[in-house]
């Protein structure tokens, strides 16, 4: 151990202390994969999980994961993939982090096969695809409705086999790597601006553990538990978007977050909850109180031109894809969420304030039960309805954070004053720009994941020197975790969080406005105040109250970030709406918001956005660009079409002598 | 639905009586709480607004509260049940709601119980063995041949059936021997799987994994929140196909002229270690034995390096019955006279030393 531990106060003292090569944040998708990868390059790593193994929020995932293997339609490629990728975040996609996606996302899912996955297959026997909102061909390689569970057990399978190897080879199953789970990090440690190790405490026991490590993963998801309807589980508190800003790396585009269409909205207990977009993919349609089938008034300029405009169309391409237009309710996330919103708003919505979401009368019973299996379970158990006999009322819910950690495409290196840090998954920035398609962040976990855990092993690697873990640093990580539970005069975390997922939810919701977001601001500001002071009432013994108490900083960090960009982009673009700026204005396309922590406070830059390469932006029609583009960037376009034009001409004049 | 919720506004924050296990390794007891339940609310909400309120360090785990990770397990009025599929509408109104934590494992604190047990038989159970001969991509499967597997595959890991079984859940010195019903599902899972390479999963299952213990009282298959046919689609087929290709006269014969090599060994020792340890003398031993294979090859390898007493020597598996219920008996078929032994075929008297759990009065004297 490092000279310092001579130095040790009785407080570090006690702390239990492991060394490894690579500590992975996060047992989800991400996680699993990232950690894979770096045992397979040979290095010793440690999984944290801040639930047991096999819970990540991953297995809430229904859809499937996209991915252009061409089983269904033999027309698609990669690059068709890609466009629909970034037509889908409207162009804000960071495009190299969707090209490395779309051309190595069929591989992953391959090999997950060799791990023992079982997806639904098609007639010759390949992995069956499915067709989802803003993919243009089937494409979703899906276990029923059950995908997510499919690939965390997959992966949790994987460790077990290559821990089973280890027991063989080195006599122990944790030889190389091992899961740490109901262990929930609290602070990164640096040494200079190397990442050092990681700090953080057992659930159960309410121990202190100390990781010392020279690289870290971070794969922790997202940040939805910040609003009172989400889909997210309690994890879901930024942790990893907080740790990666306390220790220099900076955050894009936060500003956008996806509300999934359809959440349950009744019973109020389930409120938030999935209801996954697969029911509209095999012929679900969304209803108004009035009952009139309404996206078909929804459908924006940018996608006239690949949706049905009649529900007779529109019902023939479930059979016929190839000769029609597909139906609006597959429109991209966030354009049926609004139409939602809206239709509420008019007043045309359900008694408990949704849509009706009705696959009763378009299929018969049999067959809604074989195709979606966990739908009509999840509703007969949790609202006693019958999806088979009734319409579902459903609503938009807060599921996906765009923003994350602003990282290097390649590697998934964290940007800003850091090193060693790494990230992948819903908590890394930039893949899905303004707005994700369902289905590729399933696959995205997986191209990310093992890129960051194959990176991080590498710069294990070619270190020269150990960084070390200062003794101080440790014991202000320790003070910061025990501080809630030796104040007794502060607030409840649970009134906290209602409070911080109530200002979140009104004032920094799917519509946003000026003066709301600036009130937003001003009420962070005072939650600020009182989330320093709260306090937890027991013991250390898995203690819910005082784990709240610790995450409530994350939150509140991430949510300040959420607002602060939210009220500079004046703008609307995917998961960011604002009532005041409602078109999207190409001068902002070609601007990521970027947050970094500068003395205890978010602030707020903005970075040009990387140029597309010529070949890239090359797949796409001049039309298409048009509504993206700025005039400028069209110029270029051309300019870039006609010298094409000329060598290709060159070329063929070539060939002929 | 609308209506339900228009037509019974009076129902809106009623106070229900709840009793809720509330303490930790040292002991605890049921304490009493008023609580407000709201209309459509299921029991972990009740339980979430107690923290809320009056109990902040009530500890439950919990995660997606759709009943698809299978975190909030507990025993709900004695049943084990999932917390965010258990419904408030299911009780009568003034009926008390007694909550406490699954009885099969140790309890960390109120709700929270260590399932570690769980996690060590995953490991234990050989992982999916991809076939040699085929690349990533390359894979063809029929989904009629996947489905099978794909039933298992539903599996939350809440542990409810492993709770539930009695084999475990009153005898705490069967948790070694025995892995319970969420790992039989998974051997029959890859048993099932079109691709797996390994042949011996029925074997495994019968040998290490304890199959033998289960006598079929199917409460595993009646908890399963996902409605998995445990014991009809999973643990039969595993006993009846290790009876048929044990015992099946013609089986036994094919086995025997074709030498084909694919009838599985029965005696199977540690399927847990393969590799290395497999190739000792053991592995050819024993074809067409009824035992049901005791020893571990790890422990006997152990054995021999020296008295280590605190090693645990696995379970005798008694030998498994024919279709009718009673022990095969047939000269004509059987590979030895007689009867065979209660104690497993593959155990020899006297036992050696080193197999005896015997612990000596001094044995934890620094002289040893």
């Amino acid at each position: 151990m490092t000279t310092d531990s001579h130095r040790d106060t009785s407080a570090t003292t006690r702390i239990e202390r492991h060394h490894y090569d690579v500590v992975v944040i996060g047992a989800g998708g991400a996680g699993l994969r990232a950690a894979i990868e770096a045992r397979l390059a040979g290095r010793k790593t440690a999984i944290i999980s801040k639930s047991l193994f096999g819970k990540a929020h991953t297995v809430m995932a229904e859809g499937g994961a996209a991915a252009a293997m061409g089983n269904v339609n033999s027309r698609d490629s990669w690059q068709v993939h890609f466009r629909d990728t970034m037509r889908g975040g409207k162009f804000l996609n960071n495009f190299r982090m969707a090209e490395l996606h779309a051309k190595e996302s069929p591989q992953r899912i391959w090999e997950l096969e060799t791990y023992g996955a079982l997806f639904d297959r098609t007639r010759d026997g390949k992995i069956s695809q499915r067709n989802f909102g803003g993919h243009e061909y089937p494409r979703l390689a899906h276990v029923g409705d059950r995908t997510g569970l499919e690939l965390i057990r997959t992966l949790q399978q994987k460790i077990v086999s290559l821990q089973q190897e280890d027991k063989r080879d080195h006599g122990s199953y944790d030889a190389r790597i091992k899961v740490f789970s109901e262990t929930t990090i609290t602070e990164l440690l640096l040494d200079g601006d190397r990442v050092a190790g990681a700090f953080g405490y057992y659930r159960e026991s309410g121990e202190f553990v100390l990781f010392e490590a020279p690289a870290v993963v971070l794969a922790t998801g997202g940040v939805g538990r910040s609003y009172k309807v989400t889909s997210n589980s309690w994890e879901y508190t930024g942790d990893g978007h907080a740790l990666a800003l306390r220790a220099g790396a900076t955050l894009i585009n936060m500003e956008f977050l996806q509300f999934h269409p359809t959440g349950m909205v009744w019973p109020p207990s389930v409120k938030g909850i999935l209801v996954t977009e697969s029911v509209r993919g095999d012929g679900g349609i969304l209803k108004n109180s009035e009952g009139k089938r309404f996206m078909f008034d929804y459908v924006p300029d940018v996608f006239r031109k690949q949706y049905a405009e009649t529900p007779e169309e529109a019902d023939r391409w479930y059979d016929d894809p190839d000769n029609n237009r597909r139906p609006p309710e597959l429109l991209p996330r966030d354009e049926v969420a609004r139409a939602i919103n809206s239709e509420v708003k008019a007043g045309r919505g359900t008694p408990a304030g949704g849509v009706y979401l009705d696959i009763a009368s378009r299929l018969p019973a049999e067959e809604i039960r074989r195709r979606l299996p966990s739908m009509h379970h999840q509703f007969k158990g949790l609202a006693d309805v019958d999806i088979t006999r009734e319409p579902m009322e459903v609503g938009p819910t807060c599921h996906y954070v765009m923003g994350g950690v602003e990282v290097d495409p390649d590697s998934g290196a964290a940007y800003g004053s850091v090193r060693g840090l790494f990230a992948a998954g819903e908590v890394s920035g930039g893949m899905h720009g303004s707005n994700r398609l369902g289905g590729n962040s399933l696959s995205d976990l997986l191209v990310f994941g093992k890129r960051a855990g194959g990176h991080a092993a590498t710069y294990v690697d070619r270190l020269t020197g150990r960084p070390r873990v200062a003794v101080s640093t440790v014991e202000t990580a320790v003070e910061t975790a025990l501080a809630p539970l030796q104040r007794d005069t502060g607030e409840n975390p649970y009134t906290l969080q209602q409070d911080l997922q109530a200002v979140m939810g009104d004032l920094v919701g799917i519509i946003r406005r000026e003066a709301e977001l600036a009130d937003a601001l001003a009420r962070l500001a005072e939650l600020r105040e009182r989330v320093a002071k709260v306090s937890a009432s027991g013991g250390r013994r898995y203690n819910p109250g005082w784990h709240l108490a610790l995450d409530l900083r994350n939150m509140l960090v991430v949510s300040e970030c959420t607002a602060k960009a939210a009220l500079e982009r004046r703008e609307s673009r995917g998961g960011h709406t604002r009532e005041d700026f409602p078109t999207m204005d190409p001068q902002w396309r070609r601007v990521n918001l970027v947050c970094s922590l500068a003395g205890g406070t978010v602030r707020l830059e903005r970075k040009p956005l990387p140029k597309m390469r010529a070949e890239l932006i090359g797949l796409f029609d001049r039309a298409e660009l048009a509504k993206y583009l700025t005039d400028e960037e069209l110029t270029e376009f051309d300019a870039l079409v006609a010298a094409d034009a000329a060598d290709a001409a060159t070329d063929d004049v070539e060939k002929e002598r | 639905m609308a209506t339900e919720t228009a037509g019974t506004p009076g129902k809106q924050g009623a106070k229900r009586q709840f009793r809720i296990w509330r303490g930790d390794a040292e002991g605890g007891d049921l304490q009493d709480y008023t609580v407000e339940v709201n209309e459509g609310e299921v029991v972990l909400d009740v339980i979430h607004r107690l923290q809320a309120t009056d109990a902040p360090d009530l500890a439950c785990r919990w995660n997606c509260k759709a009943g698809k990770c299978g975190s909030c397990s507990m025993e709900i009025n004695g049943m084990p049940k999932l917390g965010c599929m258990t419904r408030m509408s299911t009780f009568e109104e003034h009926e008390t709601v007694t909550v406490t934590p699954l009885r099969t494992f140790p309890v960390i604190r109120d709700l929270v119980t260590d399932v570690s047990f769980n996690y060590e038989k995953a490991r234990e159970t050989p992982a999916f063995a991809p076939p040699a001969d085929l690349a990533p991509g390359d894979y063809r499967m029929q989904q009629v041949d996947v489905e099978r597997s794909q039933e298992f595959r539903k599996c939350i890991e809440c542990f409810l059936c492993q709770n539930v079984c009695h084999v475990i859940r009153d005898h705490d010195e069967n948790k070694q021997a025995f892995s319970g019903p969420r790992y039989f599902i998974r051997a029959a899972e890859l048993d099932m799987h079109p691709l797996d390479a390994r042949t011996d999963r029925k074997e495994y299952a019968q040998s290490e994994q304890g199959l033998g213990f289960c006598n079929i009282t199917k409460c595993c298959t009646e908890v399963c929140p996902e409605h998995i046919k445990i014991t009809d689609n999973g643990i039969i087929p595993m006993k009846e196909r290790v009876v048929d290709r044990r015992y099946d006269p013609l089986v036994w014969l094919g086995s025997k002229i074709f030498r084909r090599g694919q009838v599985p060994k029965t005696s199977v020792t540690s399927g847990h270690s393969p590799g290395a340890l497999r190739s000792s003398t053991t592995a050819d031993d024993g074809v067409n034995s009824h035992a049901g294979g005791s020893h571990d090859a790890q422990a006997e390898v152990q054995a021999l390096q020296g008295v280590n007493w605190h090693r645990e020597v696995p379970h005798p598996t008694a030998p498994a019955v024919d279709a009718s219920g009673k022990l095969p008996l047939t000269e004509l078929t059987f590979d030895r006279a007689a009867a065979p032994s209660p104690f497993g075929d593959d155990v020899t008297f006297p036992l050696p030393p080193e197999h005896l759990n015997f612990a000596h009065p001094d044995q934890d004297e620094p002289t040893h």
